[in-house]
């Protein structure tokens, strides 16, 4: 209970802090903390689940991409677009922003008792999947179709992340090239790291189908221990025009899609599984959904290709 | 309770990060408020959960999932973001 508020309250002033933040570098700082306290909060929620992603994709991969944004936009980064609000304003803004989080306050205290619930439906319909985490459950199987249409949702990030090539890159390599760190700490985790983050996000996506984890904090680690050695000079991201490339960030979704339909044949309703094979054929999208996943993760936060430049 | 503490913090984050998109002008700060405002919601979406908790599981797992399939979407969509801005700051030179 006093953990809670202390924790709330960090939260808050993180959150405060890195929206008031004079640069944007300290905003990006305060923004990772946040992440990570955010993750605690959801280990108290009771969600391991949401907890893992929350720190791998919330605070770590973002955490990356923001940064990696600031110091490429340099003194862009903290140049106004336009010009601020006049203190009259900003006082109204406030005034407005704080209504809007009594109101939403007001509705969380007023919630209705009992509280509507899933929980029952799931807990007795998990059997048949053949899975004992009740998330992953609902991810691949009841609501299989949300998660295959988030799965095509990072395939379009991807697409349109790319469109944004400068003239003359679409085809060359994604992201800004990284120098070379010969020494240093980056340097010796960019070596280090990677086996043993394969070994542990291959456990993560192994053991999500009974305990807390799965494909969306496999491919998170995953996407990591390949943004690592790139970020340190040692690997060079294939160029984006390689078929095997673009064949790596669909496959996860075109295989869901062939299973999906493969329900539609054989059980009559699309991503419907057949009694006996659910898990088998779950284990084997996630496989393949992880890999998929974790190449567009880390092409998203390498950013659109840039044109070749003589070296 | 705990679970109305954050709720109560989900919804001063949604504050928190609005008034963040409204005031800032810097567009990484903007995005970055974007963000805070995501998560409050996600966490008032997450109490949702706990409160439904039942039948031997500590939270009601399908808002879970959907949150959880939530930050994989809001990521992507910051990376698009991220790719805007560092177009605009490359036209802008």
């Amino acid at each position: 209970m006093i953990a809670d508020l202390l924790l709330a309250a960090a939260i808050a002033a993180v959150a405060t802090g890195s929206v008031l933040a004079r640069r944007a570098f300290t905003a990006v700082a305060l923004f990772i903390a946040y992440g990570l306290l955010l993750s605690l909060a959801w280990v108290r929620l009771a969600a391991p689940d949401v907890a893992m992603t929350e720190a791998a994709i919330g605070a770590g991969l973002s955490g990356v991409l923001l940064l990696g944004a600031v110091r490429r936009l340099g003194p862009h980064a903290d140049a106004p677009a336009n010009l601020p609000p006049g203190l009259l304003l900003t006082a109204l803004i406030g005034i407005g922003c704080a209504g809007v989080a009594a109101a939403l306050g007001a509705a969380i205290l007023w919630l209705p008792e009992p509280a509507p619930t899933l929980a029952p439906q799931v807990a007795a319909a998990l059997p048949t999947t053949g899975l004992g985490n009740a998330v992953t459950g609902v991810l691949m199987s009841f609501r299989g179709l949300d998660t295959l249409l988030e799965a095509a949702v990072v395939v379009l990030a991807v697409i349109a992340v790319w469109s944004l090539a400068p003239d003359g890159g679409w085809g060359s390599a994604p992201g800004a090239r990284q120098p070379v760190v010969g020494r240093g700490p980056l340097s010796l985790l960019a070596r280090m790291l990677p086996p043993i983050g394969i070994v542990v996000a291959a456990h993560i996506l192994w053991v999500g189908a009974d305990a807390p984890g799965g494909k969306f904090q496999a491919a998170a680690i995953l996407a990591a221990m390949w943004l690592l050695p790139w970020l340190a000079g040692l690997a060079t991201p294939p160029r984006i025009a390689a078929p095997w490339l673009r064949m790596a960030v669909v496959a996860g979704p075109v295989l869901f899609i062939v299973v999906g339909l493969a329900g539609a044949a054989v059980e009559g309703a699309f991503l419907a599984y057949p009694p006996g094979w659910a898990k088998p054929l779950i284990k084997s999208i996630e496989v393949v959904l992880t890999a998929s996943i974790a190449v567009a993760l880390a092409l998203l936060v390498m950013g659109p290709p840039e044109p070749d430049a003589p070296r | 309770m705990s679970a109305t503490i954050f709720g109560l913090l989900g919804a001063a984050l949604v504050g928190i990060g609005l008034f963040g998109m409204l005031v800032r002008v810097s567009g990484v700060l903007r995005l970055l408020s974007f963000n805070v405002l995501g998560g409050g919601i996600f966490l008032v979406f997450g109490v949702v959960a706990r409160r439904g908790a039942g039948a031997g599981l500590a939270g009601d797992p399908v808002p879970q999932a959907l949150v959880l399939t939530g930050i994989v979407v809001a990521f992507a969509a910051t990376t698009l973001a991220v790719a805007l801005l560092l177009r605009l700051g490359r036209d802008g030179e």
